[in-house]
């Protein structure tokens, strides 16, 4: 968190890692993810055999399901490149969890090696590649939610707002509270139902009250959390992934 | 009209968050309460490098910890060379033991109470009561707390859960006191009302905020000066602390402090700040003829054991923590049940009370970090949350009680199944692809998810997917 992350020069190639929400709900924010690194000349790659980082078991408390399934993930990325996570929780989870979860095991230094190659994609787009963006879109309020892992795991507030402030036509408005956690949180939301709904209630509210008339996230977690909201309120406030968003507007 | 007595227990978490989320006044109360304090913290630090602050303080405690038990015997060597007398305690009823005897030795029948959650943790009022010692707390909040027949919601300010008119009627129902919104009023009478008993008192009993090994000094951090009446006025002084309290340097003292009193309140000094290092001396004509310290374990050396948990020791109890919790914030302090409330209650509680009946706790964050991040002494709670769920399913290292307590088979089958389709990439693209072609009859209802949210649905083509057409068409 407060340790400076030295950035690579822009590499020829990138692997991707998508993450299961991204490939089961919202598969077109990973394609978009995938558009603005080819825009930048990056050839993307794409592991077949991708499924989940482990995070979902890890964060439960059930660490030898998690290691399991991270270790299927260990062998995809054999070339020196970097690895793109268009998510913060799942980039948090490679990047900071993986060494102490295979700490003492064969796997050890390969999983350090994985996790020391992983950015999230705003992250890499702002350091690693320079983005330089056009907004060729209409007008529009915009509000951000910045999950909980960019903003604090990987210490990455302010690079989703640093691309956004690139579209001269989009005004960012900012939330009340914006670094409050929307009550997804995982299993939370499973186990402590009612606590995780005060929260999202509060989230979704304070986006409306900011007077946004679109909003985006960096975490599909998130997005499913207070987009659901939304929807169940049968409110006319939408929200989508930064990827999506960016690559809308500037295609 | 004051609250009803109410009890408050961990197993009962859930029912307790909900009817703190269907209580208005309470979540007025603590959203009110917990962004001022968040606020008040981040003008305290704005001049200061925060970050540099933390690592110093976070080394001092490491440092310490590093050193407990030899420090400890220092602290009992000086304290016990400047006159204090020191006194071990295993657990919370030896201590409530010790205390009593110490109290009974010299007839006493009233006791004044400087805060101390310690003392809260072992109950010792209700101790006392049944040795037909009468505890009164001084603290104004405690004092509140204790009129209503409540326990504190909160460390640093325990009656943070009520308002100003919930106050006026507490203090007008149980002390006759009229019944007024003046604040200042309110409190000069609780002032006058204490400041009686302070005389009367025939045993003081306050807590420790640093104990310093190398010259034996106790350091009280206080704002109301009853930790100072407390501590002075009564013939006989007993200073209880858990045994993680202890520092090696007085030179240790101020960077905690500094940390501690911003952390809290946001404050850069307190009103007071007490360093008590003997009884009265002879030809002084103020403070107490007997000081005695209480080190209490009651699981701590347990905690210790474990190279990873013993982090949880580190905390200086500002309560930071609590204030910047989403969580905390909506169902506040008594939800939780035990005598530190959110963030480090959930990674301290378990190891006092067993994961039998704390198991809820450590899953109530989501881990969003925002306890981590402001931790004057980088406790790395969000990941200590982690370790206690490892711990309550049975995949931990068994280093805490109660460990396994929440083991369940079906919910280990599902992850196992979870596990092995994750593991198994062909399969993965097929659920993918089956649950796509199948979206149409996805469940709309998904528990208790889908009756605040609308339910996610499966997309019609997978990531997976989506590539594999874009290579084949050679798409852009």
């Amino acid at each position: 968190m407060s340790s400076i992350k030295l950035y690579p020069a822009r590499p020829e190639k990138v692997y991707f890692f998508g993450t299961c929400l991204i490939d089961m709900f919202f598969p077109e924010a990973g394609l978009d993810g995938i558009r603005l690194l080819e825009r930048e000349g990056i050839e993307v790659l794409y592991p077949d055999d991708q499924t989940c980082c482990g995070q979902p078991a890890y964060t439960s408390g059930y660490h030898d399901e998690a290691r399991s399934v991270a270790e299927a993930q260990l062998d995809l990325f054999p070339e020196p490149w970097p690895i793109i996570v268009p998510s913060g929780s799942c980039g948090g989870m490679m990047r900071t969890h993986y060494g102490q979860l295979f700490a003492g095991t064969a796997r050890e230094d390969q999983a350090r090696q994985v996790a020391s190659r992983v950015f999230e994609l705003t992250e890499f787009l702002v350091h690693v590649c320079h983005l330089k963006l056009s907004d060729q879109g209409e007008p529009q309020k915009l509000a951000m939610h910045t999950s909980c892992s960019a903003r604090r795991e990987m210490g990455l507030a302010e690079t989703g707002p640093a691309l956004l402030a690139q579209l001269g036509q989009v005004e960012l408005v900012e939330q009340a509270r914006a670094s409050e956690c929307c009550g997804f949180g995982g299993t939370f939301a499973v186990r402590h139902p009612e606590v995780s709904a005060a929260m999202v209630e509060d989230k979704a509210r304070a986006i409306e009250e900011a007077g946004a008339d679109h909003f985006v996230t960096s975490d599909c977690g998130c997005l499913m959390n207070i987009g659901g909201r939304l929807e169940h309120q049968k409110r006319e406030l939408k929200g989508e992934h930064i990827a999506s968003y960016l690559w809308r507007r500037t295609s | 009209m004051s609250s009803p007595v109410q009890t408050f227990t961990p197993q009962q978490f859930h029912r307790q968050a909900h009817e703190a989320l269907e209580n208005p006044q309470i979540r007025a109360n603590f959203r009110k309460a917990m962004d001022g304090l968040i606020g008040k913290r981040r003008e305290a630090f704005d001049d200061w490098e925060l970050e540099t602050l933390r690592e110093l303080g976070a080394n001092i405690r490491l440092r310490a910890l590093s050193r407990l038990p030899d420090l400890l015997e220092r602290l009992e060597a000086n304290c016990e060379a400047n006159g204090i007398r020191v006194h071990w305690a295993e657990d919370g009823d030896d201590a409530c033991r010790l205390i009593t005897r110490i109290c009974e030795r010299h007839q006493a029948r009233s006791v004044i109470k400087g805060k101390s959650m310690v003392t809260e943790e072992m109950h010792l009022n209700e101790h006392l009561g049944r040795a037909g010692i009468e505890a009164l707390e001084s603290d104004l909040g405690e004092y509140l707390v204790q009129l209503n027949e409540q326990t504190p919601s909160h460390i640093i300010m325990p009656a943070i859960h009520l308002n100003t008119d919930e106050i006026s009627t507490i203090l007008h129902e149980r002390t006759g006191t009229e019944q007024t919104r003046d604040v200042d009023a309110m409190t000069a009478a609780a002032r006058a009302q204490l400041r009686e008993r302070f005389m009367a008192a025939d045993v003081g009993i306050s807590g420790v905020n640093f104990a310093v090994a190398e010259t034996g000094t106790l350091c009280l951090v206080e704002n109301e000066g009853n930790g100072r009446m407390t501590t002075t006025a009564p013939p006989v002084h007993i200073a209880v602390t858990g045994i993680e309290k202890v520092v090696e340097h007085l030179a240790d003292v101020p960077a905690l402090y500094a940390l501690l009193t911003r952390s809290a309140t946001g404050q850069h000094v307190t009103t007071y700040f007490n360093m008590i290092t003997s009884p009265r001396k002879a030809g002084e004509h103020d403070g107490p003829q007997e000081v005695h310290l209480v080190l209490v374990d009651n699981g701590r050396s347990r905690i210790y054991q474990d190279d990873e948990l013993l982090d949880t020791l580190r905390c200086i109890r500002c309560g930071a923590c609590m204030n910047h919790c989403p969580v905390y914030t909506r169902v506040g302090g008594h939800t939780y049940g035990t005598t530190y409330p959110g963030p480090i209650g959930s990674i301290l509680m378990p190891h006092l009370m067993g994961l039998e009946a704390t198991k809820d706790l450590p899953s109530a964050s989501s881990l969003c970090g925002a306890c981590g991040e402001v931790c004057p002494v980088k406790i790395p709670i969000p990941d200590l949350l982690v370790r206690l769920r490892r711990e309550a399913v049975g995949e931990g290292k068994g280093n805490v009680p109660g460990a396994g307590a929440k083991r369940s088979r079906k919910e280990l089958a599902a992850w196992k199944g979870w596990q092995w389709l994750a593991t198994h990439p062909g399969a993965w693209r097929g659920a993918a692809g089956v649950a796509g072609k199948f979206r149409a009859m996805a469940p709309s209802h998904l528990g208790p998810w889908t009756e605040y949210r609308t339910a996610p649905r499966p997309a019609k083509t997978s990531l997976h997917a989506l590539i594999k057409r874009r290579r084949q068409e050679g798409d852009s």
